[in-house]
């Protein structure tokens, strides 16, 4: 096994010192930065997203897996700022005003990251001013909010409001998920995407980066 | 009550409440604002609905403090009245409901993943617990009611919290399954045969399942809780999964539906039937009625 399949390997068992010690092995062996992260972390973390779309395997290892990759990506992150390689993009997260249930938003985060893709999470509670103001100062083209309460559904509306109010409407996108959220719902609110699970989010939000 | 508690602990059908979170907000609850302070500053609100909940039929009354443990109050900085708001919320129930129906504790996550996933050492979830439910049992709790649990490691240090202040109070264990392919699992990666055994192990009475699926998965949930345990069954099912419907949020399954099916959970010998997201008081009559012709067929003959 190449060292590459192998920090895969030891991303899916969770093991992340193993990760960090192959990620500094592949650094001095003087693989590129983009070879590591490609074939190595992001590749890994993808078929940890798959397993855990087949359901055969759960948060925990996901979890697990994600705080791995971390270990990798700290490694590498000097690196890429060196030579000038950009994350694969930036993507604002959140749960909606007025909801404080963020298990589902996490999980998103997790997988956002494993994707090679910046995460900013805003956390529990976000307005619309502070979504679309982390947006444009972090210069970030994605926002993406979560709601687990049917009440909270109302204040997504908000943050596509306001970015059309300001004038952003297609420079930056919206994807909204969670329980009670539906396709249905995201078109009739005029927001960009709708992700159904965690994994599905990922997806979506590549799409709207343009890097599917 | 004696009487209530008896049939509890000898595995003996009871008809539990429906939704809570519903009801709040219908009297007032701000979205984002804490469920659980309504405890001290709406007593009339919590009366209200236990009243209709006691008037549809059910035994088991469920207290407002599903997220009433110190981690999660400490989300809306009222960490630090973890106990008053605890207590308060058996103390205002009991004039109205008296000995008609038990008083159940309610406890629900933390809201913080355990180590190594999360970050947050057993001891500090275990803190947050004891402190909630010995507010409950010191305010007079009959029971205790451990839900919508994806963790089971979280169950259990909920249990054994309940169980460092009584040896002898019921506790019914809950936890949420999603339907894979490989069968019923939490997010976690809990099947019910381990939650079965492991809930037990802890030191519950009763187990099952609430939230996270309509009736006729529930059926299928608690068949396979009665393949593996020999514990009384509890079933606190959602009225089905919410749909948007022009805009509205609703949940589908009407009281008709759900009582019809849930013949079938009588029929497994389910010994707690109860309502969880989307239910309310017209959903328990709905139960209230299928159970009172069951006992009168099995009585008459």
């Amino acid at each position: 096994m190449d060292i590459l399949q192998e920090i895969g390997a030891s991303l899916r068992k969770g093991d992340d010192n193993r990760v960090a010690e192959l990620t500094r092995q592949a650094i001095d062996a003087g693989m590129g930065v983009g070879a590591i992260l490609d074939d190595g972390l992001i590749g890994g973390m993808n078929v940890v997203g798959d397993l855990f779309r087949r359901h055969e395997i759960f948060l925990p290892e996901v979890l697990l897996a994600a705080r791995a990759m971390q270990k990798g990506i700290d490694l590498l992150k000097p690196l890429m700022i060196e030579e000038g390689i950009p994350a694969v993009g930036k993507v604002v997260i959140g749960t909606a005003q007025g909801d404080l249930h963020d298990i589902g938003k996490n999980l998103v985060g997790i997988m956002l990251k494993g994707a090679g893709i910046e995460v900013i999470d805003l956390g529990n509670d976000v307005s619309a001013e502070r979504f679309v103001d982390t947006a444009v100062e972090a210069g970030a083209p994605v926002i993406g909010i979560s709601a687990l309460l049917t009440t909270t559904m109302s204040s997504m509306k908000g943050v596509v409001d306001l970015l059309r109010e300001r004038g952003l409407n297609g420079k930056i996108r919206t994807i909204i998920g969670g329980a009670p959220v539906s396709k249905d719902f995201a078109d009739e609110i005029g927001a960009d995407a709708y992700g159904y699970d965690a994994a599905n989010a990922v997806d979506q939000v590549k799409a709207l980066l343009g890097v599917a | 009550m004696t009487d209530l508690l008896t049939k509890l602990r000898a595995g003996e059908l009871l008809l539990g409440d429906g939704a809570w979170g519903t009801m709040l907000m219908a009297r007032g609850l701000k979205p984002g604002a804490c469920p659980e302070n309504l405890n001290l500053t709406r007593p009339e609100a919590l009366r209200e609905i236990a009243a209709l909940y006691l008037e549809a039929g059910a035994e088991i009354i469920t207290t407002n403090t599903f997220g009433g443990s110190s981690l999660k109050l400490a989300d809306y900085s009222l960490g630090d009245r973890t106990e008053e708001i605890n207590s308060r919320a058996v103390e205002v129930l009991r004039p109205v409901i008296g000995d008609r129906a038990l008083i159940s504790g309610s406890v629900g996550p933390c809201g913080k993943l355990l180590l190594p996933y999360g970050d947050t050492a057993p001891e500090a979830i275990s803190d947050s617990f004891v402190r909630q439910i010995g507010a409950l049992i010191g305010a007079g709790a009959d029971m205790i009611c451990v839900e919508t649990m994806i963790d089971l490691s979280e169950a259990q240090l909920a249990i054994k919290a309940a169980r460092s202040f009584s040896t002898e109070i019921p506790i019914l264990a809950t936890m949420t399954f999603d339907a894979t392919p490989n069968g019923f699992f939490t997010i976690m990666g809990t099947s019910i045969e381990k939650a079965a055994a492991g809930l037990e192990e802890a030191g519950a009475d009763i187990v099952g399942s609430n939230c996270g699926n309509g009736i006729k998965k529930m059926v299928e949930i608690a068949r396979e809780f009665r393949r593996c345990s020999r514990l009384p069954i509890a079933i606190q099912s959602n009225a089905g999964l919410p749909e948007n419907r022009a805009g509205e949020v609703v949940y589908p399954e009407t009281p008709a539906f759900m009582a019809e099916a849930a013949g079938q959970l009588i029929d497994l010998g389910v010994a707690v039937i109860g309502g969880c997201c989307g239910t309310g008081p017209d959903h328990i009559r709905a139960l209230r009625g299928l159970i009172d012709a069951h006992r009168g067929g099995s009585i008459g003959g």
